[in-house]
């Protein structure tokens, strides 16, 4: 019921970009989205689709997956389509009632709608080829310089991974508890909003009895096995960077090259 | 009056990349009185199996009949299928939410549409049936030990006033002398209220105790669907697939092979005591 969620979720595959280091995958990205703001004219477009449809085919990721990820910000891309419709100032093209659409509206429009798709095609196809434990590895080794000004980096990354791994595990439970009372008789569905509020409370009270049953085991576990913080810890699997990582940044650094060079030569 | 799968097959998370069949071409009847006990590998399909049965999961393919009635029809009542098919999930003391134990067990019967009193009659004849004791009526569920909050939460279905009742693993992580206790709670409803009831378990030992049929089940197959006695006569098989029979079928087996003439189709300790010692009065 509740486990079609795109956004950090994992699609196994063996192609080139699952294999990537981590932190590159996560630097690109950050350069790619970067990217889409430096620009607004077609020929920055063009390069941009070339550059993403060659990564998603290189990911071996079906599309259909790809595109999942637009579910979650349909409603911000029809509203900021609207908006920019009807309310960027130009040359009108079309009047209904009060409403204007100018051709500058319309640019705006389809380019900023283009922007935001291609931003989450990019972010989901990070989250689509890197696992959650390896993006926390990598952000860890990333944030690592900000240990000079006490930043509890390693803390964090643990806390993360762990939120991490409880979202299919709390997912799970939530499915056989919603399952179990209903095979009880209960309706999580029909009824108002007070009547749904108050039948979600068979619901949330195992639901948190059983999240702090398993925190409190883990916590036993980790103490169990000298857990004692990020001091002076080593990795069974430390990141190193590969020929490959290096191509990939190279390929990076070229689009962004070819992206200012866009910018700068056409208007 | 039955219960009855027709060429039912399940598939998990179709179209996605972690799609897997749990069931395959199930047929299947349960007639009411019945006692079946549910053998199968973990992953093998027997919490799908049983999910089916009370409309919780639609199956893939096939159908699902309640007195000859397709479950899945449009018009069908499933919240009254529910009540009749009642279905205890493993551990079942993680689904308790109530202030007291006797407000848990109300839960049932007052989404079925019973009044405050009737309800809590029921609920006081469930908890009676589970075995639980009425000082402990107004007790959190929390503070309960592990072998009580068991029987609570089996009190909350059966305060639904099940025809048939579905337990998957009623036992697991129980101590010996609280899996005794409930399994023997269960074959006294069986008996005394002449509830169906479905036993999924591990345990060769609990089910052949017990029951009077067994389905094995193995990938989503249903393997074998008879009398325990025969059921256990594939043992080689049994194995095979990482399951077994009960430790006397082995011990019997053993013997007919050094060439006693005991009977190998017992499946009780009781039973193979009898044939043992009138194998060797034989001898003498």
């Amino acid at each position: 019921m509740i486990r079609d969620i795109t956004i950090g979720q994992y699609y196994p595959a063996d192609s080139l970009l699952h294999r990537l280091d981590p932190r590159t995958k996560i630097v690109c990205t950050l350069l790619y989205v970067i990217s889409l703001f430096l620009f607004s004219n077609l020929t920055g477009y063009l390069i941009a689709t070339v550059f993403l449809c060659m990564m998603i085919w290189l990911s071996k990721v079906p599309v259909f997956f790809i595109f999942k990820g637009i579910r979650a910000i349909l409603f911000l891309l029809i509203i900021t389509v609207v908006f920019n419709l009807f309310l960027v100032p130009g040359e009108p093209v079309v009047t209904i009632w009060k409403l204007t659409i100018t051709d500058k509206g319309i640019r705006t429009a389809v380019f900023t709608a283009f922007r935001l798709v291609y931003l989450i095609f990019g972010s989901s196809l990070m989250t689509l080829t890197t696992t959650p434990n390896q993006l926390t590895d990598g952000l860890e080794r990333l944030m690592n310089p900000l240990r000079i000004v006490k930043v509890p980096v390693h803390e964090l990354a643990m806390m993360m991974s762990i939120a991490l791994r409880f979202i299919p595990i709390l997912l799970e439970e939530t499915d056989k508890i919603m399952k179990a009372q209903i095979a009880r008789g209960a309706d999580f569905e029909s009824g108002n909003l007070v009547k749904k509020a108050k039948s979600l409370v068979p619901l949330l009270v195992p639901l948190f009895v059983s999240a702090f049953r398993r925190a409190t085991d883990l916590a036993m576990a980790m103490e169990a096995r000298c857990y004692r913080g990020g001091n002076g810890r080593t990795k069974m699997k430390p990141l190193v960077y590969q020929p490959r990582d290096y191509i990939a940044y190279g390929v990076t650094i070229l689009y962004i090259v070819a992206i200012a060079v866009a910018v700068r030569f056409t208007k | 009056m039955s219960l009855k799968l027709e060429q039912v097959s399940y598939i998990y998370g179709e179209k996605t990349a972690y799609e897997m069949q749990a069931l395959k071409n199930i047929n299947l009847e349960i007639h009411k009185g019945e006692f079946i006990g549910v053998i199968g590998h973990t992953g093998s399909g027997k919490s799908t199996l049983m999910q089916m049965m009370n409309g919780l999961e639609k199956p893939t393919a096939g159908t699902v009949r309640f007195d000859g009635q397709d479950i899945w029809e449009e018009n069908f009542d499933r919240k009254m299928l529910r009540s009749k098919v009642g279905l205890v999930f493993q551990y079942p003391e993680h689904q308790l939410f109530e202030v007291d134990v006797l407000s848990d067990v109300c839960f049932g019967p007052k989404n079925l549409g019973c009044t405050g009193e009737e309800a809590e009659a029921r609920a006081k004849k469930a908890l009676a049936m589970a075995g639980v004791e009425e000082s402990y009526f107004k007790a959190s569920p929390f503070e309960l030990s592990g072998g009580q909050k068991r029987r609570v939460a089996i009190a909350g279905v059966l305060a639904m006033e099940p025809e048939y009742l579905i337990l998957d693993e009623p036992t697991a992580g129980l101590d010996p002398k609280g899996r005794n206790e409930i399994l023997a709670q269960i074959a006294k409803l069986h008996r005394e209220n002449g509830i169906s009831v479905l036993l999924v378990s591990h345990s060769m030992e609990d089910v052949a105790n017990y029951v009077e049929r067994i389905l094995v089940l193995n990938h989503g197959e249903l393997l074998y669907d008879d009398v325990p006695k025969k059921v256990f006569a594939h043992y080689r098989e049994l194995g095979k697939i990482g399951l077994g029979a009960p430790n006397v079928t082995y011990i019997l087996h053993n013997l007919k092979e050094r060439g006693f003439a005991v009977d190998t189709a017992a499946v009780t300790v009781e039973e193979a005591a009898e044939t043992i010692c009138k194998a060797l009065k034989d001898r003498i």
